[in-house]
């Protein structure tokens, strides 16, 4: 499999007078897993629409391995739709051998990916049955067959997880970090951030069509304004006024917690608290991913 | 890689899959056998309960009498005729048109005339000609003196006048027919097939299917292939019927028309089915890509229904009483009139050779003409969920 790293490099998408995308960059390397995270409307699904090819952008380009994506290139990645985005009525290994063939694969070819993946997905014995008399969890693991049957170079789900049982979510977590682990480049968009967090190498939080915080976990959760909390039972209430590039949020029962944004030093802060007697605690909170989109995400309006 | 025929192609071969196995194409296919069957099965029978299998009645005037005795001594062949009295030519008539009679011999001994209603009554005719020959010649004779030259000339001029009581043309009724089943037949399937690229664009956005697959290929692609698998579907129910339909009246006999003109107006129905289809498929998948529910799909195609109804009842209602009708002429020409029209004229023979492929270069015209603007419609609107698109917005530039 030819490996290469999606790039999605300043697009920008207006409807009309709505800008849906205003330079909108990210990128995904080979054998990594990027979690898009961002309120409704933010635009997670027309970045995705973009990078299929599916919508044309204003201004802006996708590429894969260091090259516009093409035709070519597009046939070979795998996309999930946010709710379904398949035949109701079709029967359910047809679907994927059409699936298949569109991707350009042969008719036998098409089949045989499909049948093993049903197999996989534990769906072998449905699979000559219409998709609209399997269960909506059923459909999901059919959708993800989907994407999966013409064995992608990148993966795009837009939702994955949305309505899936614990069993299902574990399941679609596994085969996720499986295609991952060989070397695709994986976006999912969710709203569920803790399996963002536990699931993926890096994050992106995308407000108002902009991609507002880009960076591993670890480095989202340690950048920004951070908060301490101190307790000093002997210090003033105004002990922390003063300190350079430190503002106090709540102080109650001898607890202070301040923010501190980047001029600020925590250990003249540390020195502060000690010059006023004993220190009982002093720490550091790091923020979790959902305190992060709250802080980022405020007053979203809605779509 | 997989070149563009062979996505629209992929795209048309599941059309076609699926559409043959539903239900309602089966149930469709038969209905419109029906039509197609009912009429050869109602004249088989209608002819066979009508055609007397042994003896003609014949009815005679008081005048034409003298010629009932050789008649009945002359009798050619297997036809047997049965002679009969009456009073007057009047009453003789009334018999005829009630079926009573099949011929009335009537006029003098020397000048016959034959009245019927169906047949032609060769063998009458022939019988009655010889008798007023030697009718003719007796007289001839009786004044004597006349040369042999002069009776012979004389005679020779006898005919029997023959007077045919149906005034309309036999072909002329079953080219009525053929027209109505030609105009029905083109009706339904340009509504069924059309419902179905209606109904199968919006299943596509509704269940979002067209992200999946606009994923890997174009819209051009997805609409042409839908309207390719379509046609083919229509095409072969098409040939289910045509072929039966045609071999049910060339089996019974049933038709005065030459066989080989009713196999060219099929190939015509057949022509005028396809351009047709291309036209209103297009009309409707451009208008159903602009909802997204079923619900809605109703109010945007009903106008695009209408142009469809329209010709037909145009048709229907005003080339029958009138084929040489202005109008018609006129409409025949006019695209999504054409298709229904001119296959009508084409039936009741008053279209000129050249109007009908004229007409199907009209069509042609308009369908490219829609087809870039339908298809321009279609794929700005196709994506677009939720609300119904307005028309201005489809066609601007996304």
């Amino acid at each position: 499999m030819p490996e290469g790293a999606l790039e999605i490099d300043r697009i920008s998408k207006r409807y009309g007078d709505v800008v849906a995308l205003d330079e909108m960059s990210l990128t995904v390397r080979p054998g990594e897993m990027l979690g898009f995270v961002g309120s409704n409307g933010a635009g997670k699904t027309t970045t995705m629409r973009i990078a299929l090819g599916v919508l044309a952008a204003d201004s802006g380009e996708v590429r894969y391995n260091d090259a516009p994506i093409d035709r070519t290139v597009r046939s070979r990645i795998g996309y999930m739709p946010e709710e379904r985005g398949l035949y109701p009525k079709m029967r359910v290994l047809d679907q994927l051998q059409y699936l298949g063939e569109l991707h350009g694969l042969s008719r036998a070819e098409a089949g045989r990916t499909a049948e093993s993946w049903l197999e996989r997905l534990g769906l072998a014995e449905r699979r000559n049955d219409q998709l609209q008399k399997l269960s909506l969890g059923n459909q999901q693991r059919v959708q993800l067959a989907a994407a999966l049957v013409h064995d992608p170079a990148v993966l795009i789900l837009d939702e994955p997880f949305s309505g899936l049982d614990p069993v299902a979510v574990e399941l679609m977590s596994t085969v996720l970090r499986q295609t991952c682990e060989r070397g695709v480049p994986v976006v999912f968009s969710s709203h569920q951030l803790e399996l963002v967090q536990k699931l993926c190498d890096r994050v992106g939080i995308v407000q108002r069509g902009r991609m507002v915080a880009d960076g591993t976990v670890e480095q989202l959760r340690s950048s920004g304004p951070a908060d301490l909390t101190v307790h000093a039972p002997q210090a003033p209430p105004d002990w922390a006024d003063g300190l350079r590039g430190v503002s106090v949020v709540d102080t109650s029962g001898g607890r202070t917690t301040l923010r501190l944004d980047e001029t600020a030093d925590d250990q003249a802060v540390l020195q502060a608290a000690l010059s006023t007697g004993p220190v009982h605690e002093f720490s550091r909170n790091r923020p979790s991913l959902t305190d992060l989109f709250r802080n980022v995400v405020t007053e979203e309006p809605a779509e | 890689m997989k070149s563009t025929s062979n996505a629209v192609w992929l795209v048309a071969r599941r059309e076609l899959r699926t559409r043959v196995r539903t239900r309602s194409f089966v149930l469709g296919t038969l209905f419109m056998l029906l039509v197609v069957l009912a009429y050869p099965a109602l004249m088989f029978f209608i002819g066979s309960s009508n055609a007397p299998a042994s003896g003609t009645d014949v009815g005679v005037t008081p005048q034409a009498t003298s010629l009932t005795q050789p008649l009945g001594a002359g009798t050619p062949g297997d036809a047997e005729w049965r002679i009969q009295r009456v009073d007057d030519r009047q009453r003789g008539e009334n018999l005829v048109r009630e079926g009573e009679l099949d011929v009335l011999v009537t006029g003098t001994s020397t000048e016959p005339e034959l009245v019927f209603e169906s047949g032609d009554h060769a063998d009458l005719r022939r019988s009655l000609a010889n008798i007023a020959w030697q009718r003719s010649l007796d007289e001839a004779m009786a004044e004597a003196g006349a040369d042999p030259g002069q009776v012979r000339g004389q005679a020779d001029r006898v005919e029997v006048t023959t007077t045919n009581l149906d005034s309309s043309d036999p072909q002329q009724a079953q080219r009525l027919v053929i027209a109505f089943v030609a105009a029905f037949l083109l009706y339904m399937f340009l509504i069924m097939t059309g419902q179905m690229i209606a109904q199968g664009v919006v299943e596509e956005k509704s269940n979002r299917v067209v992200e999946m697959l606009l994923a890997t290929i174009s819209s051009t692609q997805l609409m042409a292939g839908k309207i390719l698998g379509i046609g083919l579907t229509g095409l072969i129910q098409f040939a289910v019927i045509g072929v039966v339909g045609f071999g049910a009246v060339s089996a019974t006999a049933t038709l005065v028309l030459p066989l080989g003109a009713v196999a060219g107006l099929l190939g015509w129905i057949l022509v005028w089915f396809l351009l047709g289809f291309l036209l209103y498929a297009t009309l409707l998948a451009a208008a159903s890509s602009l909802v997204s529910r079923q619900e809605d799909l109703q109010s945007v195609i009903t106008p695009v229904i209408m142009t469809l109804v329209v010709p037909f009842v145009v048709g229907v209602s005003v080339l029958p009483a009138d084929p040489n009708s202005t109008l018609g002429t006129v409409l025949s020409f006019v695209p999504g009139f054409s298709p229904v029209l001119m296959p009508m004229r084409l039936a009741l023979g008053v279209a000129a050779p050249w109007e009908a492929p004229l007409a199907a270069v009209f069509s042609l015209v308009a369908s490219a003409v829609v087809l870039w603007l339908g298809g321009r419609i279609y794929s700005n609107a196709i994506l677009r969920t939720g609300a119904r698109v307005k028309l201005r917005e489809a066609l601007r530039a996304s």
